[in-house]
């Protein structure tokens, strides 16, 4: 018995290997549903990224259902994934808030000037710290608001169409009913 | 016991030890090459150890930026946005080194509380900072929230 | 229309891989002799459609056709053809696609080139290349599908990696998945010899030559990945333990540990369990590597887009391969007969003494690489291992390791009388030892250095320990002839393979010991018209100007070097912004040499015209690579000895079978 034990080594090592493997799986932010998930989104209060005189707050979102999208120039992927916002905004469903995160005011409006705008409105966030409230890690990100300012999703990473159809889209169909 | 059996039982005998005795010396070395990361706050909280290899990492402070006139000693700020430290360094720094991104620097802690970088990592790209960072980040965060909630409630 | 082509084909080629999995393996075990059949056509199918999906890729990243997610991420117009190619492997989707097309490619090698074996066996060892393929495709189409399509379509692509737009980095990952894939095969013989229940002499000759390519093709690739990192990134480094780097070098020290291995169960039946634990484990490790590089559970330089749900299923993926294979160890093996007896001083002793370090040495760069996971998941802190740890414990097990080296091709099999050997290595033990204290000496360098000393002592002996073995085998032929004859006799291509290969060793350690020894390097700040003394050579900086390339604007730099009173190189350091993905790039100015490098990079404007810049003096660094070169050419000998002996195994056995008939006629 004790002989056939031995060839059991190997197997017992992988068996322990795998769940920190597990483990760090788990640790990662990424998969962890945010932990802002399910509670009130957090207070902030910026200028729009349209005019330095004008604030736009936490407030204003609330009341409907909403997005609200981080991004930024200098973020590839922002790029990548401007074309869903745009088709996003184009639905009707939803109203589209930006975040405009560590970036420079006249690259931001001419990006949106050049590429569409989907924003119903953009907050200015230069120097990251609202950024840093929401638990963002980088751009882009996206949150879907209830009504009552609740916050009820966090995608990490560029949108796609995929995501839209399956994932955001029927979130705030269902927030909407 | 058999004559040649003895002897292979002191030659496998002699190679374990052999092979234990490197084992054991590989394992003492890790324990002292084992770096440990600490943050801003933790640093000021007086839990980082001075003077042995440790990093330290956070986003670089807006405009803390100082160049030395000759030579290449650079002062920088990194904060968790709750406590900062300042960090020296001598050298080139990496390309995506930027004020506002996280970085992780590795050196040690000197008596007078700045941080002698040997080594300023800037890996990432543009989009995310290392997680070491974010994990600091939030940890403070979510610290200054319980702390402002605990003084809104005892008032 | 061709990426849904694409797209359609994978699926068919998913089904080609249940097929094969299922009914050769099925038919194999109850002896059903149609679906064991059905083996090699499955194969073939598979491969076919894979091939088609691979091949619609490439053709949507040649036509630019940005409708398709991958290409607009990292494509582009104005990208050079070459580059529009390696961008299919360029990013997480489009390599996992190469991955699935150069596994249904060696199946349908084995199935090819290995004939001589039972249709059983090999229906066996298809079945499983089968399984291993579900898993890839399956994740491909489920979790990351190079096909998918975006709307609108954009007009032009976000170009792909700068650092990734080279011809290093471009053959760098196919090489690595050749030899990742081609453990598979090491692996999927081990299994159908543990379902068998046979695990003779016969399995390990067939599993040896696609063992050694595959093992050939890592070392190929981890030398280029090294010789990359160090003109690319600019920083000098070859090797920084990075958790993906340590991905790779973990299955060729178990490929290492398996090739010896092998040799010792085919030529004397020994070993035959540790034999097949070790291709287990080589090709496990190969799927670790995967999972570590793709999951985002380790932080790295270079690892894909992190994704932790591609992560999961990567990990169950890993579960059910390498749980499986290790639970039908654990179950069979004990029924495996024990092999040949050998002495306690013998060839076989040393080799098994050889294995050990290697395996060793892997388990510590494995438990290095997963202890910042471990001390997390824990809740330990967080740490990193760092450099010096890694390089401290090479130090203290690969002296053993060469010392065996050099003993074991001079040993007998089963037994050497000890007396005999020693006699043998003295003279090689006293030259090496010579040699050593010379280079210790402060002649070529300022003060004693033992640790070049010892360097250099290892590599004269393994040196003088080739030359000694060589002396012997040849010392019955005469002049060239001799030797040309000797050369073309069977198991000289594995003779002169070891040489060739051990001999890259020696090149190797030379050259990383005085490389990271005397390598002299200097971060300053020069104005334009400055001069700077480093290791006996003048750097006359004359400055940085503006410069434009075909799709990037950069600041070039002009250095001039002077040894004396003679120009030795103009070197052009250059710092670049790609237009499209706006990153800083830094291309470092080499002027490469056999005996050194010189090397400077740029840093940064500091004003004023002046710049921060890196000076290197590398001496012997293109030694590492040139001993990496020696190994895999080394190993690819040793492999092309095996094909001829199955050639004359194949007449052999005809022979034979033609001796039974005549038997039976009368």
């Amino acid at each position: 018995m004790i002989r056939y034990l031995r060839y059991l080594v190997p197997l017992g090592i992988f068996a322990v290997l795998v769940a920190f493997l597990f483990r760090g799986l788990s640790l990662d932010p990424k998969l962890v549903p945010s932990p802002l998930v399910g509670k009130p989104m957090p207070a902030f209060s910026l200028t729009t990224l349209d005019d330095p005189g004008t604030t736009i707050s936490d407030a204003d979102i609330k009341g409907k259902v909403a997005v609200l999208n981080i991004w930024a120039t200098w973020c590839v992927s922002c790029r990548a994934e401007h074309d869903v916002l745009l088709q996003l905004a184009q639905t009707g469903q939803v109203a589209i808030y930006g975040l405009n995160y560590k970036d420079n005011r006249a690259d931001a409006k001419r990006w949106l000037r050049q590429l569409g705008d989907p924003y119903v409105a953009n907050a200015f966030d230069e120097d990251g710290r609202v950024g840093i409230d929401w638990g963002v890690y980088g751009a882009p990100e996206t949150f879907v608001i209830d009504p009552q300012g609740i916050i009820r999703h966090k995608h990490i990473g560029p949108l796609t169409t995929e995501v839209l159809q399956t994932q955001l889209l029927p979130l705030i169909a269902e927030l909407k009913s | 016991m058999h004559p040649k059996r003895k002897k292979r039982l002191y030659l496998i005998a002699l190679m374990v030890a052999g092979v234990g005795i490197g084992i054991g010396l590989a394992l003492n070395a890790f324990n002292d090459n084992l770096m440990f990361f600490y943050s801003p706050s933790e640093v000021v909280a007086g839990e980082a150890p001075s003077g042995h290899p440790i990093r330290v990492g956070g986003l670089v402070t807006n405009g803390s930026v100082k160049r030395q006139e000759n030579g290449l000693t650079v002062l920088f700020d990194v904060t968790d946005n709750a406590e900062t430290v300042t960090v020296e360094y001598t050298g080139i720094l990496p390309d995506l080194f930027r004020e506002g991104q996280g970085i992780v620097a590795r050196g040690r802690l000197d008596t007078d509380g700045v941080f002698v970088a040997e080594e300023v990592l800037a890996k990432h790209d543009e989009n995310y900072m290392p997680p070491e960072v974010a994990d600091a980040l939030q940890t403070a965060h979510q610290e200054g929230v319980e702390a402002a909630a605990q003084g809104s409630a005892t008032q | 229309m061709i990426p849904e082509l694409g797209n359609f084909a994978l699926v068919l080629g998913l089904t080609l891989a249940l097929v094969l999995a299922v009914f050769p393996m099925i038919g194999s075990l109850n002896n059903t002799p149609g679906w064991v059949a059905l083996a090699r056509p499955a194969a073939w199918g598979q491969f076919f459609f894979v091939a088609v999906a691979f091949a619609c890729l490439v053709y949507a990243f040649l036509a630019d056709d940005f409708s398709v997610l991958y290409v607009s991420r990292n494509g582009n117009t104005q990208l050079p053809t070459l580059y529009k190619v390696s961008a299919v492997w360029g990013a997480h989707e489009g390599s996992l696609l190469l991955w699935a097309l150069i596994l249904s490619s060696w199946t349908v090698a084995v199935s090819l080139f290995a004939r001589d074996l039972p249709a059983i066996v090999m229906a066996r060892v298809l079945s499983v290349m089968g399984m291993i393929s579900i898993g890839f495709v399956s994740f491909l189409l489920f979790t990351s599908n190079p096909f998918d399509r975006r709307f609108p379509v954009p007009a032009e692509g976000g170009d792909l990696n700068p650092l990734l737009q080279d011809f290093g980095l471009a053959v760098h990952p196919p090489m690595l998945y050749m030899g990742y894939v081609g453990l598979s095969v090491a692996f999927s013989f081990a299994i159908a010899a543990l379902i068998g229940g046979k695990l003779d002499a016969a399995w390990a000759r067939w599993s040896r030559p696609w063992t050694t390519v595959a093992w050939v093709f890592l070392t190929i690739g981890i030398t280029l990945g090294s010789w990359w990192a160090y003109y690319e990134l600019g920083w000098g480094g070859w090797w920084f333990w990075d958790p993906v780097e340590n991905a790779s070098f973990m299955p060729w020290l178990a490929g290492t540990a398996l090739i010896h291995s092998l040799a010792v169960t085919e030529k004397r039946g020994a070993f035959k369990r540790w034999t097949v634990l070790l291709s287990l484990l080589a090709f496990s490790l190969s799927l670790l590597g995967t999972f570590l590089v793709r999951s985002g559970v380790l932080t790295s330089v270079h690892s894909f887009a992190a994704d932790p749900e591609r992560g999961l299923f990567i990990l169950v993926f890993l579960c059910i391969v390498i749980g499986g294979s290790l639970a039908l160890y654990a179950w069979r093996a004990p029924d495996v007969s024990g092999g040949g007896r050998f002495d306690m001083v013998s060839r076989e002793t040393l080799l098994l003494g050889n294995n050990l370090l290697l395996i060793v040495i892997t388990a510590f760069i494995l438990l290095g690489t997963l202890a910042p996971l471990v001390y997390d998941a824990l809740g330990w802190g967080k740490i990193s291992v760092g450099f010096p740890w890694f390089t401290t414990m090479l130090i203290i097990f690969a002296p053993f390791m060469i010392l065996l080296m050099g003993m074991a091709p001079l040993a007998r099999w089963k037994h050497q009388d000890a007396g005999e050997l020693l006699r043998q290595l003295r003279i090689a033990f006293l030259v090496s030892v010579g040699a050593g204290l010379v280079a210790a000496l402060p002649l070529l360098h300022e003060g004693w250095s033992l640790w070049v000393g010892e360097a250099v002592m290892l590599s004269v002996w393994l040196a003088a320990t080739l030359s000694i073995g060589l002396r012997q085998r040849l010392r019955n032929r005469k002049g060239l002839a001799g030797i040309w004859r000797d050369l073309r006799l069977k198991g000289s291509g594995s003779y002169y393979g070891m040489v060739m290969a051990h001999f890259g060793i020696a090149i190797f350690v030379i050259g990383v010991t005085v490389v990271t020894l005397f390598d002299v390097e200097k971060d300053l700040r020069m104005s334009p018209g400055e001069t700077v003394e480093l290791a006996g050579h003048a750097f006359l900086f004359e400055g940085v100007a503006a410069h434009r390339g075909p799709n990037y604007r950069s600041d070039l730099g002009t250095v001039r070097v002077y040894k004396g009173e003679r120009e030795v190189a103009v070197l052009k350091p250059e710092k670049r912004t790609y237009l499209v993905q706006t990153k800083p790039m830094t291309e470092a100015g080499i002027d490469a040499g056999f005996t050194r490098d010189i090397y400077v990079s740029l840093g940064e404007a500091l004003g004023g015209g002046d710049w921060s810049l890196r000076l290197y003096y590398k001496p012997l660094v293109r030694w590492i690579w040139l001993g990496g070169i020696f190994i895999a050419l080394g190993g690819l000998l040793a492999a092309s000895d095996k094909r001829y002996r199955m050639a004359v195994r194949r007449r052999a056995s005809a022979l034979a079978r033609g001796g039974l008939a005549a038997e039976g006629r009368s």
